[in-house]
């Protein structure tokens, strides 16, 4: 039973890092239809600036909750910023190009900003601080439930639960929804669709970056090809729930977070892929729209 | 000389203050296709004006070139917002631009947000007269809450005058077919347009909801002081309301008058019936 509670909260947590990123390729998806393969580089940035911010602050005597929530503001402020510019120069000048120019566009970007920061940062494994605070009150569930799962857990339900009201509440989320749903209409309604597009961008590097500050907290090291797998597993997170539906994104994580901790707990580690995309087969076999999405129906 | 230095651009084509706008020399080519060949067309201030021709006949392609859909391939659209004020080209601007200078428009076949309420499509037409940007959404700041209310409440008084309140937390994709009409004309004027463009309102209704549609576009011209531009098939609609007619054929402008000129002019109606 410890054995199961275990991998079902190493799931629950690896599952949550994935959906934080999977919202970024599924908002993005659902507003320009477009897979946006950077956005696992972003991610990546926001690792590389806790790291960088993590150290400047402590440097300067910043120490437990201050630093933690300081170090995680100043990497989603500063990956928002690269994901607000990727945007605009690899993206925004193709819109209205054919489909597959922005994807190529895309790809490159990744390898521009993945070898960017192998140049600047070296090829190697840096060790990750510390960041999340000793927490006594967790004693009695010391077994079950460590300080990193907690703060995981707690950032992405906060997130999810703030996006959730942006999107539902605000002018700029009812804006973001009229765009996927009809670009030209919501143009002609004098929606000024460029600045819903990068507030997209925005909001999903924000979350990609609050992962990559979780996850160096949880492995205690990054390095700058670790956006490309992380990207990946969120980008078949994001197909398996059904592209371009937010609730969908975070389903399609957790089912991935527990398949791939239960495979590698019960059968063996190096199963923990396979499973994964076994997993993803059958469901697009059977559901090609993904568990959430909507069957598009194609019009002349 | 002194007319030409109050009123430059116009001062040759016509009287400006009682124009709100005008389509000058409008031309469309789709590669070899000529869909609209120099068309001239104006709406005056506070009138409706109908656009009229058969299918295919480029009605539609001119509404799409004036509301930024298409580039024009020549041509001006110039919108003389107020007497007093200087006319606006909107030649080459993007969509959302035009409406937010004031043109607004509604679609042949329905385009309304399907999955958004029906206060929430009123709602995205009030975006472009809404001041607050990303600064206002993240720190949800007073003025921000104070506009999102003042947007509510007139997308709601909106939604009263034209009888859609009952209706406004329904998905806008349930309401009966006649509703839905009736909502993307509302989400139009939501923009608090100078100009209403609407392509085919009738389009699919039965006789019935074609009278309400005829007390509705009258309604609309009293209340809300914008100008209308309709195409429509319906002849008998469009000789009760409107002022003006403009007919279209092979993407010309073959005839323009008042309705009982137009009924009677034989190139209309070579354009309608063909020849013997």
């Amino acid at each position: 039973m410890t054995y199961f509670l275990d991998l079902f909260m190493s799931g629950l947590t690896r599952g949550s890092i994935y959906a934080l990123i999977a919202l970024g390729y599924t908002m993005v998806y659902g507003i320009i239809a477009l897979i946006n393969f950077a956005h696992g580089e972003i991610y990546m940035i926001g690792a590389f600036t806790a790291l960088l911010a993590s150290l400047v602050l402590s440097s300067l005597g910043l120490t437990g909750w201050g630093l933690l929530f300081s170090v995680a503001a100043i990497a989603a402020i500063y990956s928002a910023m690269y994901g607000w510019t990727v945007e605009r120069i690899a993206y925004r000048p193709l819109r209205g190009a054919s489909r597959l120019a922005p994807l190529i566009s895309a790809i490159g970007m990744s390898f521009f900003l993945q070898n960017y920061v192998q140049l600047a940062q070296t090829p190697n494994f840096m060790l990750f601080p510390d960041l999340i605070p000793q927490m006594p009150f967790l004693k009695p569930v010391a077994g079950y439930l460590n300080r990193t799962q907690v703060m995981i857990l707690l950032f992405t339900i906060v997130s999810m639960v703030a996006l959730t009201f942006y999107i539902k509440y605000t002018k700029m989320g009812m804006a973001m929804r009229a765009v996927a749903q009809d670009i030209t209409m919501a143009r002609l309604s004098g929606v000024n669709i460029d600045r819903v597009i990068s507030t997209t961008f925005i909001i999903g590097s924000v979350l990609a970056a609050l992962g990559g500050v979780l996850i160096g907290c949880s492995m205690r090291q990054i390095y700058f090809h670790m956006g490309f797998l992380a990207g990946m597993k969120a980008f078949t997170a994001a197909v398996l729930g059904g592209i371009g539906s937010i609730p969908g994104a975070v389903i399609g994580a957790l089912i991935l977070g527990f398949a791939e901790s239960f495979a590698a707990g019960y059968i063996s580690s190096s199963y923990r892929d396979v499973v994964a995309f076994i997993i993803l087969i059958i469901i697009l076999i059977f559901r090609p729209e993904g568990i959430m999405g909507q069957a598009q129906t194609q019009k002349v | 000389m002194t007319a030409a230095t109050d009123r430059p651009q116009s001062a040759a084509k016509t009287e400006s203050s009682d124009l709100i706008l005008s389509a000058l020399g409008m031309s469309m080519v789709f590669g070899g296709l000529v869909a609209l060949n120099n068309v001239d067309l104006s709406i005056e201030r506070d009138s409706i004006t109908a656009l009229i021709g058969p299918n295919g006949s480029g009605k539609t392609t001119f509404f799409n070139c004036v509301t930024g859909i298409y580039k024009p391939t020549r041509g001006d659209v110039i919108l003389y917002p107020a007497i007093d004020l200087p006319s606006i080209s909107l030649k080459g601007k993007p969509a959302d631009v035009i409406t937010h200078q004031g043109l607004a428009r509604t679609f042949q076949n329905i385009r309304l947000f399907n999955n958004l309420t029906v206060l929430e499509n009123v709602l995205i037409g009030r975006h472009t007269r809404m001041k607050a940007g990303l600064w206002g959404a993240l720190t949800r700041n007073k003025k921000t809450r104070q506009e999102e209310a003042e947007a509510i409440e007139f997308s709601f008084e909106l939604l009263v005058t034209y009888g859609l309140d009952s209706m406004a937390n329904e998905l806008a994709k349930n309401l009966p077919y006649g509703d839905q009409r009736r909502l993307e004309i509302v989400r139009a004027l939501a923009t608090e347009p100078k100009v209403l463009l609407l392509d085919e309102p009738a389009a699919g209704l039965n006789i019935s909801e074609t009278s309400a549609l005829r007390d509705l576009i009258s309604n609309i011209r009293e209340n809300e002081k914008v100008s209308i531009l309709l195409i429509e098939h319906d002849m008998s609609l469009v000789m009760t309301v409107s002022k003006k007619i403009y007919v279209f054929d092979y993407g010309r402008l073959i005839a323009q008058g008042p309705p009982d000129e137009i009924q009677r002019d034989p190139k209309v109606i070579k354009a309608y019936l063909g020849e013997d």
